[in-house]
């Protein structure tokens, strides 16, 4: 998968059309009396890599879920692409090209990675249930193995899943949000028990996402987060506390008192 | 259009120990008395086909159900009802190339039903849920005479004279069942290698992940209850040729647990577990009555069931996986079995 050269005309070109990606009106949630989200207004145009950060509990993949479908939200409206899908499914917005990872992965241990992919694939196109055997020279079988290597799996395609690494599994995570034209990508926590040089390699995946695919990315990592965020979004007990550049994020007094530490500088 | 596909027929695992089984299969009847081709072996083939409707649910789709055996019964006892009996209620008399398909597919929206009731619960309340469909289908087919002549059930119900064959005869009868079971067999191996079966083991191992790449979780619960419900269906036409009669009996809790235990026994990893299961079950239920009173009975099948639980969780067919190894090793040749984990 080619970084585009021409990113910035590409995403001048998808912003200015105007649409968004993603638009969050008054997003609230509620579990009993705990108020894990309180009126989210957010918005993510086509194209726009943003981050979504804040401490543990301040309801980062509460938000997730929310847009996603995993669960509804309390109150407000969830648009896609400028369609309201609040009460659509999770598998029909994804059908609509939304993606997630999941914060601890969520993949398929017993199948191949090329299987995991494949079925990736597959979940956004037809004949989901067909009842014959995917061929090697399948479209969406050639789509698994390109992707396999977009995330560096090409050497354990056929490995079951439960046997990679932990590294390596977070990159099929990827792998799997990647699959099947996605236009918005939801990732939670993608660098969480990387080692240094996974990390490394994982910023150079999330650069490598072509330009028209919108991403959120939550990260405690602020070096991964402010070196691919364009734009990002600071969540303190449920509510949005801050949004700006990431310069302007990691410069404000307030979040660096209340995230970043006194030590930051 | 299907094509076929040479790649995918050699991941069909075709191993030499497979024709081995499938000439010694075949080859059973010309050294085996009546008694084993019928009460034995054709009773295991038809015990196996049952198990192993749950085994595809339960190994790839990880929703253990209790009512299959409903589901077999049902289509035995709509085979009484539209065919043709000997206790003079019912018996529309059908004709067979109407009746069979027609119960197959009645059997199988059946077990989709019980599925769309049983496919929003999981684990042991799956086991659970099933169990009562099970309980309630055993009371009902007992209490109502209207449709189900009550206790008494139904007798003479033979299969057709197809082709000249009296198929209710031992050989005939346990060709058919053989050839419907290596049918299943097959299918069920083929299938999960197929997109669908692919999607249902993903389903089995993370639910909520297939949701999130845009997979109905739901609906692909319910297809593999519908095509488990066919593999049943067909199952329970054989079986009530094989009794002649259906009552309530057939349709019990602890025959519902019978294929439960055969399935387990045999090993859920596998669509030749379920028949190594009714193979060991029926030999036992035959001849456990030479050591034991035949009351032990269900002492002995509940100890063996422990025995297998506890030294080998998946089955015997798990045992011999592990035993293989040993037995087959060389000496100083290192060797790499590529069992499927």
């Amino acid at each position: 998968m080619n970084k585009t050269l021409n990113r910035a005309d590409a995403l001048s070109l998808l912003q200015s059309s105007g649409q968004y990606a993603l638009e969050l009106e008054a997003i609230s949630r509620h579990f009993g009396a705990l108020v894990a989200l309180a009126d989210i207004n957010l918005s993510v145009k086509a194209g726009e890599r943003h981050a979504v950060l804040g401490s543990n509990g301040a309801g980062k993949t509460t938000l997730f879920n929310a847009i996603t479908g995993d669960f509804a939200p309390t109150t407000g409206r969830v648009r896609l692409f400028g369609e309201d899908v609040t009460d659509l499914p999770a598998y029909e917005r994804i059908r609509r090209g939304l993606r997630r990872t999941y914060q601890i992965s969520l993949l398929f241990e017993n199948l191949s990675v090329l299987d995991n992919l494949y079925l990736a694939c597959r979940g956004v196109s037809r004949n989901r249930f067909a009842l014959r055997r995917p061929r090697r020279d399948d479209a969406l079988m050639a789509s698994a193995e390109t992707l396999a290597a977009a995330v560096h799996l090409e050497t354990v395609r056929d490995t079951p899943v439960g046997e990679l690494s932990h590294g390596q599994q977070r990159q099929l995570e990827i792998g799997l949000a990647l699959s099947g034209a996605p236009r918005l990508i939801l990732f939670d926590e993608p660098a969480a028990g990387l080692s240094p040089g996974e990390r490394a390699e994982l910023v150079d995946i999330l650069n490598s996402i072509p330009s028209h695919i919108a991403y959120i990315l939550i990260e405690h990592d602020m070096d991964v987060a402010l070196r691919v965020a364009e734009r990002v979004t600071m969540m303190h007990n449920g509510r949005v506390f801050k949004q700006g550049t990431p310069d302007e994020i990691e410069n404000d007094a307030q979040v660096q008192e209340l995230y970043l530490g006194d030590h930051h500088g | 259009m299907w094509r076929f596909d040479p790649d995918s027929f050699r991941a069909s695992q075709v191993r030499p120990g497979v024709i081995v089984v499938a000439v010694a299969l075949l080859a059973y009847p010309l050294i085996a008395t009546n008694f084993f081709i019928f009460q034995i072996g054709a009773y295991s083939l038809l015990l196996g086909t049952v198990a192993l409707s749950l085994m595809m649910l339960a190994g790839y789709g990880g929703m253990v159900s209790l009512a299959q055996l409903t589901v077999a019964g049902f289509g035995g006892y709509m085979m009484a009802i539209f065919g043709t009996n000997s206790v003079d209620v019912h018996g529309f008399g059908w004709p067979w190339w109407v009746l069979i398909p027609s119960v197959i597919l009645a059997s199988a929206t059946l077990s989709a039903l019980i599925g769309a009731i049983s496919v929003r619960t999981e684990g042991i309340y799956t086991i659970m849920i099933t169990l009562a469909i099970a309980v309630a289908f055993f009371y009902f087919t007992r209490q109502n005479y209207a449709a189900f002549n009550g206790f008494t059930g139904f007798a003479g119900v033979e299969p057709p004279q197809v082709f000249g064959v009296n198929w209710r005869a031992p050989v005939p009868f346990y060709y058919l069942a053989l050839a419907i079971a290596a049918f299943f067999y097959f299918a069920v191996l083929y299938g999960s290698r197929t997109t669908y079966g692919l999607a249902l083991q993903a389903v089995r191992d993370n639910s909520r992940r297939m949701n999130s790449l845009g997979y109905d979780v739901t609906a692909i619960r319910v297809f593999a209850y519908f095509l488990s419900g066919l593999i049943a269906g067909t199952a329970g036409i054989m079986l009530v040729w094989f009794n002649g009669r259906i009552s309530p009996g057939s349709i019990s809790v602890s025959v519902a647990i019978d294929i439960l235990v055969i399935a387990v026994v045999g090993g859920l990893r596998h669509p030749i577990g379920p028949f190594i299961g009714a193979l060991a079950f029926v030999l036992l239920e035959n001849f456990a009555i030479d050591l034991i009173d035949r009351e032990r009975f269900n002492t002995v099948i509940g100890l063996v069931f422990l025995f297998i639980i506890f030294f080998s969780p998946d089955g015997i067919l798990g045992l011999w996986e592990r035993i293989r190894p040993h037995l087959m090793r060389k000496p100083n040749v290192a060797r790499s079995d590529g069992a499927r984990k």
